[in-house]
């Protein structure tokens, strides 16, 4: 089911001299009660990582949330049938985390207004994307054989 | 995570325990209309028991906010942590909503 293309070890992203490893590699179902659960599980092995305490309570489980919540509602149109896999990648200088669906991906730069100015400030929507920018360092989509969003955050 | 309503005089008070997401936003605006529905105006939600919140439910807090002022109401909110009250600048939510730093202060004079 899924394409092992994406592992960001692979993408240059940490040197061959920067150790780094697989810190947590799951799937889910498409079922958007599962985020909290599996959200809450990251942030108990980030005080572990030397991270400052708003990375740990607010960049990483908000940024993760919507980078989950994307994934089951706009990749696999929460389809009990399909998974979202989310793998994190610890090193020295970044923890990253890629998440897969299981759908063609949409155009994250379509929903990219910005949230903050008078036309949008008071829709329900379209905030997503922009905290996850916000809120991480770096934030890149692939489409391949799966559909990937990969947040970075430097340590 | 759970809500809990209670009645202050005539102001709505609800306190968020645990996270505000995707996965639970619809109980809390349906419990928040249900109360507007009934003939309420004045609401006033607590977030010191609250962890964090992420795009929909901040969507939900403004579509209520809305929805109360069509009404002929008013919400505030109290005693955001300072990675929520980050969150409400980053959004610029901050200058949508009355937010005061307790609810004793937010039900002074509403």
């Amino acid at each position: 089911m899924w394409a092992d293309a994406y592992d960001a070890r692979d993408d240059g992203l940490f040197d061959p001299v920067t150790p780094s490893y697989v810190a947590l590699d799951v799937e889910i179902p498409s079922d958007v009660k599962q985020i909290e659960p599996i959200v809450s599980l990251i942030t108990e092995h980030c005080r572990n990582l030397r991270l400052t305490k708003r990375q740990c309570s607010l960049n990483i489980p908000v940024a993760l949330s919507e980078a989950l919540s994307n994934a089951i509602i706009r990749g696999n149109h929460e389809d009990p049938r399909k998974h979202v896999r989310l793998r994190a990648t610890v090193s020295d200088r970044a923890l990253v985390f890629d998440v897969v669906d299981e759908g063609r991906g949409f155009d994250m730069v379509s929903v990219s207004h910005d949230p903050t100015t008078s036309e949008y400030i008071e829709r329900e929507d379209g905030r997503g994307v922009f905290l996850m920018h916000q809120l991480m360092d770096r934030v890149e989509q692939f489409r391949g054989p799966n559909h990937v969003v990969r947040l970075t955050l430097n340590r | 995570m759970s809500f809990t309503l209670k009645k202050h005089g005539d102001v709505v008070v609800v306190d968020v325990e645990g996270q505000l997401i995707v996965g639970n936003r619809q109980e809390l605006k349906q419990k928040v209309l249900d109360e507007l529905e009934k003939g309420e105006r004045k609401f006033l939600i607590d977030f010191s028991q609250t962890g964090y919140i992420d795009s929909s439910g901040l969507g939900v807090l403004v579509s209520l906010s809305k929805k109360i002022r069509e009404h002929g109401g008013e919400l505030r909110l109290a005693d955001l942590n300072d990675d929520l009250q980050t969150l409400f600048e980053l959004t610029k939510l901050d200058t949508l909503f009355q937010i005061s730093e307790t609810r004793e202060r937010a039900l002074e004079g509403f």
